[in-house]
């Protein structure tokens, strides 16, 4: 009954929240006024059977936490079997397999919206070295994007440049924007980086935008070349769609073995020591200047690369495509997909991607359905779809206890 | 006096005039921040809501017939109710289940809501701009010197000077606003001292979005148009404004929005309004370079 | 660690599954006609992108009441590419292997250039995208459009700045979009070889940003006595309405982007006396009226943006399709290019670039709250 009255007064203050907006509409000119009553009452029932869930939700969350808390919960079956090295290299194998064949199996408009997300999940992979492994929190991520994209749309346009000269041109003029971004910022820390690199982001695409004798402005760059195989030009649209499909999948999957490797190098490790305590790591002899460095530049890098490949695969090329919004977007992605965690990461992508995508049948009430789902997901999964494991230590078990607590949620206060 | 000098007031004018309406934004997000320290990227859709708020609430006014004036009055009450209740809402469903989660969640999940939000209102209104009545009338004593200050402008100097000072004197000297530096300083030690930090959170974030409503009615009075998604450039603008006075420090977001206002008018008026916003941001990273917590801001310490 | 490598991996491939399972039921069925209907349908470029995608829906509705095109019913396939160019390529693909036959849309020209590679087996009519090359340039053979070009709008300004109101220091405004930057550079690049007046501004103004005034005492420091403003009608009221309240009694001259009632509305007595290029005086025709009276009913509301646009470039691809009867691209386009149709633009059909004909510009003022077509 406690529970039903509550939901019964979340319809009605909902009800009441949203009436100016949801009920009236008005035009002051003409004086005209339309009454919408239904909606208060959609709203209302909507948000009273919302909240019931809702409040069941969190307190599975609830209850899960102190289960994990106490340790007395077993890990489930399902995780066992996941435990099986030999299952999991063969259902990567099948999933290699079957993303090598899927052009065979599926239409362009599939290969497309594929290759799209596997140039995200590059993006997203980039971001968290800066993001995820460094912890240097990065708003601006599109901005590096964006070089990398122009540097191929003029190289292209001007000079004529072809696709595979400018790939590792791009990266790297994008890694040196990113050193150049760097130098002048390295002392600063947390948010204040983070709005520093959100200015940057904004200048880089209102200088596109606005020196339009060099980057032709808003209009954008057309034509851009797509790639050549040796000497053939892929001219067919369905045909230089799987090509660029393949390149993309191989730079994916490139992606994700570097990513991996460097992150139990020892620059990966110091990076990670930077994320957990700045201080400390100073005190153990990393170089915490060249560490911040190397993550910028080798972040800004893939965003480099992931831009070359945007820019050759649309031909097109102009500033809308490089606003706050874009770098929210592949932040959302490292962050709804586990911070740090690589697989994490692929995933978010892919969902951020692909969802909007399949959502499509809700036609313009997608993104609504877009910015909602990202609110669940982040209330009820903090930590992301694959939180990063973190390497185990075997630990006597007279300590076991004291080591229960989460990594994460040590850092509260100060 | 003199045409150049005649110029350059009319340009900084402006410009304090923009600056009080970042600097209303810019205390919602530099209030939260100092207690929770979040980015609330919702804020600035808080202050959109206002607008539409207070121009659904003076257009019914306005076909009943009130008095300019009146409406005004009742637009930016309605407005300040109804976003203050958003605020109080957004925070209990998005931000407080994750009180506790890593840091950045809270941020995506604010990125969320305001996608969320500028959806909603432009499925529910429109998706095309709409007509805002002036609500602020013209003054007579002031049409000697119209082509300089308005009385729009005056109002909106006038009102958030109010607002300001009214907000300063709250959290100097109420209670409440003890418990709210006292939460914004160290949250645990406040909450052993017997103070519930939820309701302090939950008033710091209905203050905050109140403030933006009124911005929103104010401001939109003044441009005559509004639409879904004018919140997402305010809002960045504004916490631009919060990060340069120092985010966390109240007098710092009031100043920030008046050096942000007045440095983005003179570099259009000056130089060219194309790189307006390049100024705005290159001046953001350049204090920001040089004196990392902002110029109200205090040096974090660094305890080891 | 590894056993998340196969949760995702799961997760993935049935992505992936689901992905090619819903391609086979996307089959056309040959009783209908499909028409594409991309643009923006969501984003912050929304404004601009719904109401051509009513008037698809209110046409198909009329049509389909009627019985449909050569006895097929027209079915509409509606995909959102918020005017992003990398979903546009993405969203063309979508459309085309849906079935579609034709398309009409992208909203703006910058998704319509990039989209415009995969239609390159299907006509593409769009009622909004106004950059220049997209006919001129030859590359793209399937693509039309019911709405004229930039450079036709510049010159109309230009003739009315530079003849009728003899101007000598001209103030070009935009609004950093695709669409008002180009038509303010044509407005430039023709004042600037006309020689008879100077250009002395040309700014870029963001649109939605907080106030325009520093633009607005440029312009009037710099004794500007025109201002051509490249850009659309929320705009172009501000500016107008600032100016008014700054005592800056410029006249101003504007696109097709700001004529339309709603400019009048938000400017209210400020609009007074400013030119707008736009379509030639199309209120007088029969289906103007009719159009415009489908969506009062549907929508309660008078139409926005490129919707009559939108209508005339249904009518004319169903048109086509009807006379020649045929799905097949090149006979489309065959009878596009010969047979008239009877549209909210007037009679038009289209001439080897892909440009309507017989839907000229003339130049409007506004006098007593109205828009009165100027000869």
């Amino acid at each position: 009954m406690q529970i039903l009255k509550k939901a019964i007064l979340t319809g009605i203050w909902f009800a009441v929240l949203t009436f100016p907006i949801m009920v009236v509409k008005v035009d002051h000119i003409e004086g005209k006024m339309v009454w919408r009553w239904e909606n208060a009452g959609y709203i209302a029932i909507g948000a009273a059977l919302l909240s019931l869930v809702w409040r069941y939700l969190l307190e599975r969350k609830a209850m899960r936490r102190r289960q994990e808390e106490l340790a007395i919960r077993e890990p489930s079956l399902w995780n066992k079997i996941l435990r099986d090295p030999k299952l999991i290299r063969t259902g990567l194998l099948i999933l290699l397999l079957l993303m090598l064949i899927l052009p065979a199996l599926s239409s362009t408009y599939h290969i497309n919206i594929i290759a799209t997300a596997l140039i995200y999940v590059v993006l997203a992979l980039g971001l968290n070295i800066a993001v995820g492994l460094s912890g240097q929190l990065v708003l601006g991520y599109a901005a590096f994007y964006a070089v990398g994209a122009y540097a191929y749309g003029l190289a292209n346009h001007y000079l004529g440049i072809g696709f595979w000269a400018m790939l590792p041109v791009g990266g790297i003029i994008a890694a040196l924007a990113g050193i150049l971004l760097g130098l002048p910022v390295l002392r600063l820390r947390g948010d204040y980086l983070a709005i520093v690199t959100l200015g940057f982001g904004e200048i880089t695409r209102l200088i596109i935008q606005n020196w339009s004798s060099l980057t032709r402005g808003p209009g954008g760059i057309s034509g851009i070349a797509k790639p050549g195989f040796f000497n053939f030009s892929m001219a067919d649209v369905a045909v230089s769609s799987v090509y660029i499909y393949y390149i993309t999948l191989a730079l994916a999957i490139l992606t994700i073995f570097v990513v991996d490797r460097l992150k139990h190098s020892r620059v990966g490790r110091a990076w990670q020591a930077l994320r957990e305590d700045e201080i400390a790591s100073e005190a153990m002899g990393v170089d915490t200047m060249r560490t911040k460095l190397s993550a910028f530049a080798l972040s800004s890098m893939w965003a480099g690369f992931a831009g070359v490949l945007m820019a050759t695969k649309t031909t097109f090329i102009n500033p809308n495509s490089f606003t706050f919004m874009e770098s929210a977007l592949i932040l959302s992605m490292v962050v709804l997909g586990g911070m740090g965690s690589i697989w994490g990461v692929v995933l978010g992508a892919v969902a951020i991607i692909l969802l909007p995508e399949y959502l499509r049948a809700f036609s313009e009430y997608r993104m609504l359905i877009f910015g909602a789902i990202m609110v669940a997901m982040m209330v009820f999964r903090p930590q992301g779809l694959i939180p990063p494991q973190f390497r185990r230590y075997e630990i006597p078990d007279y300590l076991k206890k004291k080591s229960a607590g989460t990594p994460e949620g040590a850092k509260e206060g100060n | 006096m003199n045409s150049e000098l005649q110029y350059f007031f009319e340009l900084v004018f402006s410009g304090i005039t923009k600056g009080s309406i970042y600097a209303l934004i810019a205390l919602g997000y530099t209030m939260v921040y100092g207690i929770i320290e979040l980015i609330n990227f919702a804020h600035g859709e808080i202050y959109m809501i206002g607008a539409f708020t207070g121009l659904i609430v003076a257009g019914l006014l306005g076909i009943f017939g009130f008095p300019l004036l009146g409406v005004l009055a009742i637009a930016v009450i309605c407005a300040i109710i109804w976003c203050a209740a958003y605020g109080y809402t957004i925070e209990k469903v998005a931000y407080r289940p994750l009180r506790n989660a890593p840091r950045l969640s809270p941020l995506i999940s604010a990125i969320g809501m305001s996608i969320f939000l500028q959806n909603y209102v432009q499925l529910a209104q429109t998706s095309d701009f709409l007509p805002f009545p002036q609500l602020i009338p013209d003054f007579e004593f002031l049409d000697s010197i119209a082509y300089i200050v308005s009385s729009t402008d005056v109002v909106i100097i006038v009102l958030s000077a109010v607002v300001m000072t009214a907000l300063h004197c709250f959290i100097k000297y109420t209670n409440m606003g003890k418990a709210m530096r006292a939460t914004a300083q160290n949250r645990k030690m406040a909450m052993l001292l017997g103070i519930d930090a939820d309701s302090i959170i939950s008033v710091t974030f209905v203050i905050g979005s109140a403030l933006a409503a009124i911005g929103g009615v104010l401001i939109a009075s003044r441009m005559g148009s509004i639409d879904a998604y004018i919140g997402f450039l305010a809002g960045m603008k504004a916490f631009t404004a919060a990060v340069l006075g120092g985010i966390g420090s109240i007098p710092g977001a009031m100043f920030g929005g008046l050096v942000l206002g007045c440095c983005e008018n003179l570099a259009a008026g000056y130089i060219s309004s194309d790189y307006a916003d390049v100024f705005a941001f290159l001046i953001l990273v350049l204090i920001l370079t040089f004196r990392p917590s902002g110029i109200f801001g205090r040096a974090p310490v660094q305890k080891v | 660690m590894l056993g998340k490598w196969l949760t995702s991996a799961v997760a993935a491939s049935a992505m992936l599954l689901a992905a090619s399972f819903a391609v086979s039921s996307a089959h056309a069925e040959p009783q209908t006609i499909k028409i594409g209907v991309p643009g923006a349908h969501s984003g912050n470029l929304a404004a601009y992108g719904l109401p051509p995608l009513n008037a698809a829906r209110l046409m198909a509705r009329y049509y389909n009441e009627r019985g449909g095109i050569n006895g097929m019913k027209v079915e509409l396939l509606v995909q959102d590419d918020q005017c992003k160019p990398e979903m546009s390529t993405n969203v063309a693909t979508k459309v085309l292997s849906d079935g579609a036959v034709v398309v009409m849309g992208h909203t703006c020209s910058g998704s319509t250039i990039a989209a415009l590679p995969t239609y390159s087996n299907t006509i593409l009519m769009s009622p909004s995208s106004t950059v220049p090359e997209l006919t001129l340039s030859g590359k793209y053979p399937t693509f039309f459009r019911t709405i004229a070009k930039d450079d036709d709008q510049a010159a109309l300004a230009v003739q009315c700045a530079l003849d009728r109101l003899g101007a000598k220091r001209i103030a070009i405004l935009h609004d950093q979009g695709d669409y008002g930057r180009g038509y303010a550079e044509y407005v430039k690049s023709m004042v600037e070889k006309d020689g008879r007046a100077e250009v002395i501004m040309f700014e870029g103004i963001t649109p939605g940003a907080i106030d325009y005034a520093p633009v607005i005492q440029r312009v009037g420091r710099e004794k500007a006595d025109v201002v051509i403003f490249g850009g659309y009608h929320p705009e172009a009221a501000k500016l107008v309405t600032q100016m008014n309240k700054r005592r800056l009694k410029i006249p101003f001259i504007s696109d097709d982007g700001v004529q339309l009632d709603a400019f009048i509305k938000m400017a209210g007595k400020n609009a007074e006396g400013v030119y707008v290029s736009g379509p030639k005086d199309i209120s007088a025709n029969e289906w103007y009226k009719k159009a415009r009276e489908m969506h009062l009913k549907e929508y309660g509301e008078e139409p926005g943006h490129f919707y009559y646009q939108a209508v005339a470039a249904i009518q004319a691809l169903l048109n086509a399709i009807e006379k020649s009867g045929s799905t097949e691209t090149d006979k489309i386009m065959q009878a596009l290019r010969t047979e008239y149709v009877d549209t909210p633009l007037g009679k038009i059909r289209f001439n080897e670039h892909g440009d309507a004909e017989g839907a000229g510009f003339s130049l409007y003022q506004v006098q007593n709250g109205k828009f009165v077509e100027l000869n």
